[in-house]
C-alpha cells in the first residue's frame, strides 16, 4: 500500500480539481438561506477565531499551524472579488508547505521585514456561520481590525476573513483561510505579517 | 506643441559637480525635496519612461491610467487604435477626467462641469456653450497629450521631450536582451496579469539602485536562501549561487546606456531544457502539475516547466521598469521618500498551440512561482530600502558609495558598442547610471506637451 505523500515536502493535492473546487467554494457561500441559526454553533465558531487570533498575536506560529488541516490553504487575494488563482497572482497563495515556508522564514532571525517584529493585536467580530453541502464543513465570515506597530510606527489593517473549517470533535480545524484585506488591490507597505 | 522650458528650474541650480562623483552620490539625492521635484520632470518624462504593457489596453478605446512622474496620464487605445498618453487633467479646471484604474472609454467627461473628450484628447463639447464668447474648436481646449509613444514589442514608453531619439534606439543593446525575454514564450509574447504591489517609505532611486544589485543578495535575502534550501531536495535550489563566490560564478552584470542595466544569471545555469525548472524552489501545485504536464507533453514538458520556472535576468530599463523572473516591475514614485513597486504577473498565451493545450497548466504553475520573491524576498529588500532612508537621515555624514570594482584591475569590461561587464556583484552599473542621471539633471531635455488639432 502506498502512503499518501507529505503535504510538509510535497505539493501533490494542489491539483486542477483543488482550484476548481476553491473557485466554488468561495463563491455565493454568505446568503441568508445557508445561515447558522444554531447559536453554540456560532460560538464555537467564534471561540475558534478568537483563538486564532490570540496565537497570530502571541506569534504562535507553531501552535497555530497545529490549527490547520494537513491539506490547507492560506490566502490572500490581490483582487476584491478573489478570482480564479490560476489565472492570476495573490498577494499570499500558501499551501501547507509554503505555509511552513513562511513560518520558517519568520524563525531564521534573518527576516528583515519582521526585524524587530511586528506586535499586533487583532479584533475579530461579526462572526457568521453558513452551512455547505458537506455536513462537517462550515463556511465562516469574520470581520477583522489588526493594529500593528513596528519600528516606530503603528497602522491599522482592516478587512474580513472567509474560512473554511471542518467540524473536528468540538473544535475545528482550518481548510482554507481566506483574507481580504480592504486595499488587498492596492500597493502594501510591508505585507509580511501573517495576517 | 507647447514649449515648457520658461516654467522648469526657475531656482537656483544645485551645483551637480559637487554632489555626485565617480565613487559616490550626495546623500540628498535621495532626501531632498527640491531635487525630487526635479527628477520628476527631468527624468520622468525627460526621458523615454516606461508607462504600460499593450495587454493591458488590447482593444481599440481600451484605457488604463497611470502617471509619469507625478502627473496623471490615461494610456489609451483611440476609436482609430493610436496609442496615447493623454493628461488625466480637465482643460477647464484641472480635475482628473478619469477616475476609473482600467476600462473601455470613447469619451471621457469631467464629473465636476461635465466637459467631455473623445478618446483621441479632442474636446468633444462643454454644457451650455452659447455662455461662452471662445471658439471651443481652438487646439487649447483639448486634453494635452504626450508628444512621443512609442512601443517596443508591447512595452510603451512615453516621453516629453519632442527630440528625444527613437524609443529602439534608446534602448539600443537592450532591446536584443528584451526580445530573448520574450522568445522564450510562444509566440514570442506575453500578457500582463494581476500584481503583487508594495510600497515603501524610500526614494524612489533605492528600488532602481538594487534592480542589478548582486552584492545584497546573500545578506539581504539571507532568510530567503535559507527557506529555499530547507528541506534539501536534491539540487541547491533558487538563487544559492549567491552563496559562496558570486564573483566567480559566470553570471555577470552588464551597464548598456542610457541608464540602463542588465543581471545575467542564466550562465550559472545548464544549457538544457528542465535545467530552470530543477533549481525552481518549492511553490503550490509544483509536484501534481509537474506529473501532469509530464503526461501530457513527454519529452516536451521540461521546455513548458522551464515556463513556468523564474526566468534568472533582471533587465532594468531607466528610470522605471524592471523585467525581472516573470515579472514586469514598475516603480513608482510618490514622494521623495515614498515609492510603490508592482510586480506585475505575466501570463503565457499560446495561439499557435505549441504548448499542446497545457498553457492554462503552465500558468497555474507560473503564477504560484511569481508569489514566492514579492512574498519572501521583496519584503526584506523594501524593509532595507526604508532603513537606508532613516539611515540617510544623518546630515553631517553625506556620502553614499558605490565603489565596488572602481579601479580594480581587469575587473570590469568594455566592448565596441559600450556595453561595459563586470562580475555578478560590481557597482558599475550604479555608477553609470548615475551619470545619465546627472547629465538628465544638469542639462534638463527639452520638454513640450501637444495636443489634437
Amino acid at each position: 500500500m502506498s502512503q499518501a505523500p507529505d503535504p510538509s515536502r510535497t505539493s501533490h493535492y494542489v491539483t486542477d480539481a483543488f482550484y476548481a473546487a476553491l473557485v466554488e467554494d468561495f463563491s455565493d457561500w454568505q446568503t441568508d438561506d445557508k445561515a447558522v441559526r444554531d447559536r453554540d454553533l456560532r460560538d464555537s465558531c467564534r471561540a475558534f477565531l478568537e483563538r486564532e487570533a490570540r496565537l497570530l498575536d502571541r506569534h504562535e506560529y507553531d501552535e497555530w499551524l497545529g490549527l490547520m488541516a494537513g491539506e490547507c490553504l492560506y490566502w490572500v487575494p490581490a483582487t476584491t472579488a478573489a478570482g480564479d488563482p490560476r489565472r492570476e497572482v495573490a498577494v499570499c497563495f500558501d499551501d501547507r508547505r509554503r505555509l511552513e515556508d513562511r513560518i520558517f522564514r519568520l524563525k531564521t532571525g534573518a527576516a528583515w521585514s519582521q526585524v524587530p517584529v511586528s506586535r499586533t493585536v487583532r479584533m475579530v467580530g461579526n462572526v457568521e456561520a453558513f452551512a455547505t453541502a458537506a455536513e462537517d464543513v462550515l463556511m465562516v465570515r469574520s470581520n477583522f481590525l489588526i493594529t500593528e506597530f513596528r519600528a516606530g510606527e503603528s497602522r491599522v489593517l482592516s478587512g474580513w476573513c472567509g474560512h473554511r473549517l471542518r467540524r473536528l470533535g468540538e473544535s475545528f480545524e482550518i481548510l482554507v483561510k481566506q483574507v481580504n484585506l480592504i486595499e488587498c488591490d492596492q500597493n502594501l507597505r510591508n505585507p509580511s505579517l501573517v495576517l | 506643441m507647447e514649449d515648457l522650458e520658461r516654467l522648469s528650474n526657475a531656482a537656483s541650480v544645485p551645483d551637480w559637480d559637487a554632489l555626485v562623483f565617480e565613487d559616490r552620490v550626495h546623500r540628498s539625492l535621495y532626501t531632498d525635496p527640491r531635487i525630487f521635484a526635479a527628477e520628476m520632470t527631468n527624468i520622468f518624462g525627460g526621458t523615454w519612461t516606461y508607462l504600460a504593457h499593450e495587454s493591458q489596453i488590447p482593444r481599440n478605446d481600451d484605457f488604463i491610467t497611470t502617471h509619469l512622474g507625478l502627473r496623471p496620464i490615461i494610456v489609451v487605445r483611440d476609436a482609430g487604435g493610436v496609442i496615447r498618453a493623454l493628461f488625466n487633467r480637465c482643460t477647464h479646471r484641472g480635475a482628473t477626467v478619469c477616475r476609473r484604474e482600467a476600462g473601455s472609454a470613447k469619451v471621457f467627461q469631467c464629473a465636476y462641469h461635465g466637459w467631455t473628450y473623445f478618446n483621441t484628447g479632442a474636446l468633444s463639447g462643454v454644457p451650455w456653450p452659447d455662455g461662452y464668447a471662445c471658439d471651443f474648436k481652438d487646439a487649447k481646449y483639448n486634453l494635452a497629450q504626450l508628444p512621443r509613444v512609442e512601443s517596443y514589442r508591447g512595452f510603451i514608453f512615453g516621453t516629453l521631450n519632442p527630440e528625444a531619439a527613437p524609443l529602439a534606439d534608446h534602448l539600443g543593446p537592450m532591446t536584443a536582451i528584451i526580445d530573448q525575454w520574450l522568445d522564450r514564450h510562444p509566440g514570442g509574447r506575453v500578457v500582463l496579469c494581476e500584481a503583487n504591489r508594495l510600497k515603501y517609505k524610500g526614494n524612489w532611486k533605492l528600488a532602481y539602485d538594487n534592480a542589478a544589485d548582486g552584492y545584497h543578495v546573500k545578506f539581504s535575502h539571507r532568510s530567503l536562501l535559507e527557506t529555499e534550501n530547507r528541506l534539501k531536495t536534491g539540487d541547491e535550489k533558487g538563487m544559492s549561487f549567491y552563496k559562496d563566490a558570486p564573483d566567480e560564478a559566470p553570471m555577470y552584470v552588464q551597464y548598456l546606456g542610457n541608464g540602463n542595466h542588465f543581471k545575467d544569471k542564466r550562465p550559472n545555469i545548464e544549457n538544457r531544457p528542465g535545467a530552470l525548472w530543477e533549481i525552481e524552489g518549492a511553490h503550490p501545485g509544483m509536484e501534481s502539475f509537474e506529473a501532469a504536464l509530464r503526461q501530457r507533453l513527454g519529452d516536451k514538458a521540461d521546455r513548458a516547466l522551464d515556463l513556468a520556472a523564474s526566468e534568472p535576468v533582471n533587465i532594468n530599463v531607466f528610470p522605471n521598469l524592471s523585467i525581472l523572473g516573470n515579472h514586469i516591475q514598475v516603480f513608482q514614485p510618490l514622494a521623495v521618500d515614498e515609492t510603490d513597486t508592482t510586480w506585475y504577473g505575466t501570463a503565457v498565451v499560446d495561439e499557435d498551440g505549441e504548448l499542446e493545450g497545457a498553457v492554462d497548466d503552465v500558468n497555474a504553475l507560473r503564477m504560484r512561482t511569481m508569489e514566492g520573491f514579492p512574498n519572501f524576498g521583496e519584503v526584506d529588500d523594501a524593509v532595507n530600502f526604508e532603513e537606508i532612508q532613516r539611515g540617510l537621515a544623518a546630515q553631517e555624514d553625506e556620502w553614499v558609495y558605490m565603489h565596488r570594482g572602481l579601479d580594480v584591475p581587469g575587473r570590469i569590461e568594455s566592448d565596441a558598442r559600450g556595453v561595459i561587464t563586470a562580475p555578478a556583484t560590481d557597482e558599475v552599473f550604479m555608477r553609470e547610471t548615475f551619470k545619465y542621471w546627472k547629465r538628465l539633471m544638469a542639462e534638463p531635455p527639452p520638454r513640450q506637451i501637444r495636443r489634437e488639432v
